[in-house]
């Protein structure tokens, strides 16, 4: 059993954690990253399809490109993988850690929560039916074919428009499986648009809308699957029901940010994932947090970006830099689905990632009632809206107690 | 033995204390698979048994055993009390009945309380409560975990376990069974117990005995985890109808929250019928919410269900048939689980009486379990992992379930991804094995020396992988 003392400690080696380990640590703080897989790089990893790095780099990467590129940007990070942390101590920053070295404890004087986000599980829609092998997260059966190597089944459903079942689908399909189709339950896909065009439509996967599962079939291996319409108040209609015969069931409906060992820490989850202000600090001050713990994002590049920001921020902590600041929550609104951060620094410029609760040609996005906000075109919910405000612009929030944001579709 | 769930297991283990060959035949390829691997999981104390009849006398004396067997065989068993709740003046009335009931048959320290106490209590349940029934010694347990301890005891003490090995056929002379037939060999014997759960009545049958039949009874079951801790504080019951003990909401061992069961009589040849239905999950939704109005349901991980054998008599065939050498631990509807420990005892002492068995000197009565690494003291983990590495290494996040854990179930008899799950519980946790199973799929075939898609989710016909890319 050891005590290890560090400034910024980094819990999380994907994306968001390598992006606030290296920035941690080029601004002099001593820096722990733990990782509980045996490498770095997290869900990138098994992602080995293109499309990562437009922003960041200014090229197009695949995923393990892209990690081996935010590999060589990590100086003077101490690493530890096959470490997991167990718990963070709601007071300070004390976690204790366990890996095959053994239990260490580590005191930091800053920590940032990068730990990402799990699938949704099936068993969690209620649908009714048998329990059989062959019923994947999208994820799971991307570490089995990518990873692993292994191909689950022979004929396959993806439930869930997500962009991990939509790039599954292709990958299924590549690898020879029978793809029949992908079901969203919503009139819309939930994946980006991109992913839809060129992971379904280059290859005749039918996006079948407004459909889905409501029983599972099958006694050893799952035998099929029924599938049925819903109505547009999400009520199933039985009579559109009909079974679709296949091994494999791809499921992808959400993400979860994972917080459970800092839950006691980080307050408020009401948000699903971890509530932090525009710095990407909790209100419990030593706590920073970046990537898809905070909320699922669409693209690794928003990730990693917040992740340097946050490592920073941690690190300027650290040195006792970071003066306190009065914040401004922020309140989701009418046509808001996800928001983070949850509160502006009046003063500081902020970053706002929204996700509207459904489509809209034109809309207005306001921040409070002082006419802060922009226009955009084109809202679709499974694209991530980033609104830049400039310190005058928090100034002017300020004046509140606190800030609803909406997305308000214009004519 | 014919059957391995939690009661032929624990009538092996009393079998071997004495000099004797014991043979525990299981047709599924791991022990506990049956009626004891999905049910409530839940130590009753008594009171909802009739008096006078042999479940309620075994209930209450199998609930007060519980606390010594699981210490024996390191099985979580928690008695963390359970309410009956009132919820109209009709049900306080029958809660009176139950206290009169349960203290005529010994359950120890049953209280009725009245509404202003029981809102003291239980803040969070419905508030129309009239009052509700206290039983201190209601506990919860981890069912299929007793039966997997109960076998390896009894294998350590002589017994012989043969998985997927079906019986088909009791061979019997001068009216006395002789031998067991089944798929792969006959076995000469003195005594058969019939332990075969929803087969028990088949099993009678082929011993030539006119069995009443057994209803397969499905309970479904909604599983929610990380539920807020004041939610699982006790086990909360509805006031019982004649039929059964209806919906219940019960904290599990292992940080979750069970919503269940319903319970639909099926025919006999649906006794495989594990399936859930729309509206047995929305009578699950709807009693539980009886209960708990602000049940967290977003927290839901799993639907499942079980089937329990109701005896179309009514109680259970436990002992002495009049077969000579034939013996019953059979129709065992709720709350068998609770009796299993006492029936154990009770049914051993007939066959060890019958059969003139002495004591075996040899018999230890403990049973390690897996260590949990995640349960350890820090310096206890840390010198753990200084022998072996493998228990610092995370496999299943969720519920901290280690590699090491994981190999030594398997070196244990786990030969499946069910198998692994319900020794270490990796998988039965928030991601429900979207984070570990290509892990533990992994272990299970480099530890057995196999290809990947010979493992299974839970045996013959449930491969995990169809082959390799390409």
């Amino acid at each position: 059993m050891t005590r290890h003392r560090v400034d910024v400690l980094v819990v999380g080696g994907g994306a968001a954690g390598m992006a606030a380990a290296a920035s941690a640590a080029r601004e002099g703080a001593k820096t722990v990253l733990v990782e509980e897989g045996s490498c770095l790089g997290g869900v990138l990893d098994q992602c080995i399809h293109p499309g990562f790095g437009l922003h960041r780099y200014r090229e197009e990467l695949t995923g393990p490109e892209f990690a081996h590129r935010m590999l060589g940007e990590l100086r003077g990070v101490e690493v530890w993988t096959e470490s997991s942390v167990l718990e963070v101590k709601p007071d300070r920053p004390l976690a204790k850690t366990v890996g095959a070295a053994g239990w260490v404890e580590v005191e930091a004087k800053a920590l940032v929560w990068a730990a990402g986000a799990r699938e949704r599980p099936l068993g969690a829609l209620r649908i009714p039916g048998t329990r059989p092998a062959g019923i994947y997260v999208a994820g799971l059966a991307q570490r089995m074919v990518n990873i692993h190597g292994l191909l689950p089944g022979r004929r396959a459903l993806v439930l869930g428009s997500g962009d991990i079942g939509l790039i599954m689908a292709r990958r299924l399909h590549l690898e020879g499986m029978d793809v029949v189709a992908v079901a969203e339950i919503r009139p819309h896909p939930g994946g980006l648009l991109r992913n839809v065009v060129q992971c379904l439509e280059d290859f005749g996967i039918p996006l079948l809308l407004s459909h889905t599962a409501v029983e599972i079939h099958g006694q050893g291996r799952l035998s099929g699957v029924t599938l049925a319409q819903v109505d547009g108040a999400g009520a199933v209609r039985p009579e559109t029901a009909r079974l679709v015969e296949v091994d494999t069931l791809i499921v992808s409906v959400g993400l979860i940010p994972e917080v459970e060992p800092v839950s006691s820490a980080s307050g408020d989850l009401s948000m699903g994932g971890i509530s932090t202000s525009s710095r990407l600090q909790n209100r419990t001050p030593w706590l920073f947090a970046a990537g898809n713990c905070l909320a699922p994002f669409d693209l690794v590049d928003t990730v990693a970006a917040l992740g340097e920001r946050a490592g920073a921020a941690a690190a300027r902590f650290a040195r006792g830099e970071l003066r306190p600041a009065p914040t401004v929550s922020l309140r989701r609104g009418d046509g808001v689905a996800v928001l983070v951060p949850a509160a502006v620094v009046p003063g500081e410029p902020a970053i706002l990632y929204l996700r509207a609760a459904r489509p809209m040609d034109e809309a207005r996005v306001s921040v409070g009632t002082d006419g802060v906000g922009r226009t955009v075109r084109g809202v679709r919910p499974a694209e991530m809206i980033e609104v830049r405000l400039s310190a005058e612009e928090t100034e002017a929030v300020a004046r509140l107690q606190e800030a609803t944001v909406e997305v308000i579709p214009l004519r | 033995m014919i059957g391995a769930g939690v009661v032929g297991a624990l009538v092996a283990r009393e079998i071997s204390r004495y000099e004797g060959e014991v043979f525990l035949l299981e047709r599924e390829p791991d022990v506990g698979w049956g009626v004891t691997k999905a049910n409530s999981a839940i130590v009753h104390a008594g009171f909802h048994e009739e008096l006078g009849t042999l479940s309620g006398r075994l209930c209450v004396e199998g609930n007060a055993l519980f606390s010594s067997v699981c210490r024996e065989l390191e099985v979580p068993f928690e008695r963390i009390g359970g309410y009956v709740l009132a919820l109209s003046e009709d049900d306080r009335a029958t809660l009176h009945g139950l206290h009169a009931q349960g203290t005529e048959l010994g359950v120890p320290g049953l209280r009725l309380l009245g509404r202003e106490e029981t809102r003291s209590c239980l803040p969070h349940v419905n508030p129309a409560v009239e009052g509700s029934l206290w039983a201190p010694s209601v506990g919860i347990t981890e069912p299929w975990a007793l039966a997997v301890a109960g076998a390896e005891n009894a294998v350590a003490n002589g017994a012989v376990l043969r998985l997927a090995e079906e019986v088909h056929g009791l061979i019997a002379k001068g009216g006395r069974v002789c031998a067991v037939k089944t798929c792969r060999a006959t076995y000469e014997v003195d005594a058969v117990v019939n332990a075969g759960g929803l087969q028990a009545d088949a099993i009678a049958a082929l011993a030539g005995l006119r069995s009443p039949g057994l209803v397969p009874r499905r309970g479904e079951y909604l599983l929610l985890v990380d539920v807020p801790s004041a939610l699982r504080s006790s086990v909360l019951f509805p006031v019982p109808t004649p039929q059964s003990k209806g919906i219940l909401v019960v904290p599990t061992v292992d940080g979750g929250l069970l919503l269940g069961p319903t319970a639909t009589d099926l025919r006999p040849e649906e006794r495989s019928s594990t399936q859930t239905t729309a509206r047995g999950l929305a009578q699950v939704v709807e009693g539980a919410q009886r209960l708990i109005p602000d049940l967290p349901l977003g927290k839901a991980v799993k639907a499942f269900a079980g089937l329990r054998p109701e005896p179309a008599d009514g109680g259970f065939w436990v002992g002495r048939t009049e077969v000579r050498g034939f013996y019953q631990a059979a129709g065992m509807r709720s709350p068998g689980l609770t009796a299993a420990p006492a029936i154990a005892r009770w049914l051993a002492g007939q066959i060890v009486a019958d059969l003139g068995l002495v004591p075996r000197p040899t018999f230890n009565p403990l049973r390690s379990a897996i260590r949990r690494a995640a349960e350890l003291a820090p310096e206890e983990w840390d010198a753990l992992i200084a022998r072996d590495p493998r228990y610092g290494r995370m496999v299943c996040r969720c519920n901290r379930v280690t590699e090491g854990e994981i190999v030594e179930a398997i070196r244990r008899g786990a030969c499946t991804l069910d198998g692994v799950k319900f020794r270490t519980r990796a998988g039965f946790g928030r991601c429900q094995g979207g984070t570990c199973t290509d892990r533990i799929l992994s272990l299970l075939a480099r530890e057995q020396g196999a290809r990947p898609e010979a493992i299974t989710l839970h045996g013959p016909g449930s491969p995990v992988v169809a082959g390799s890319v390409r």
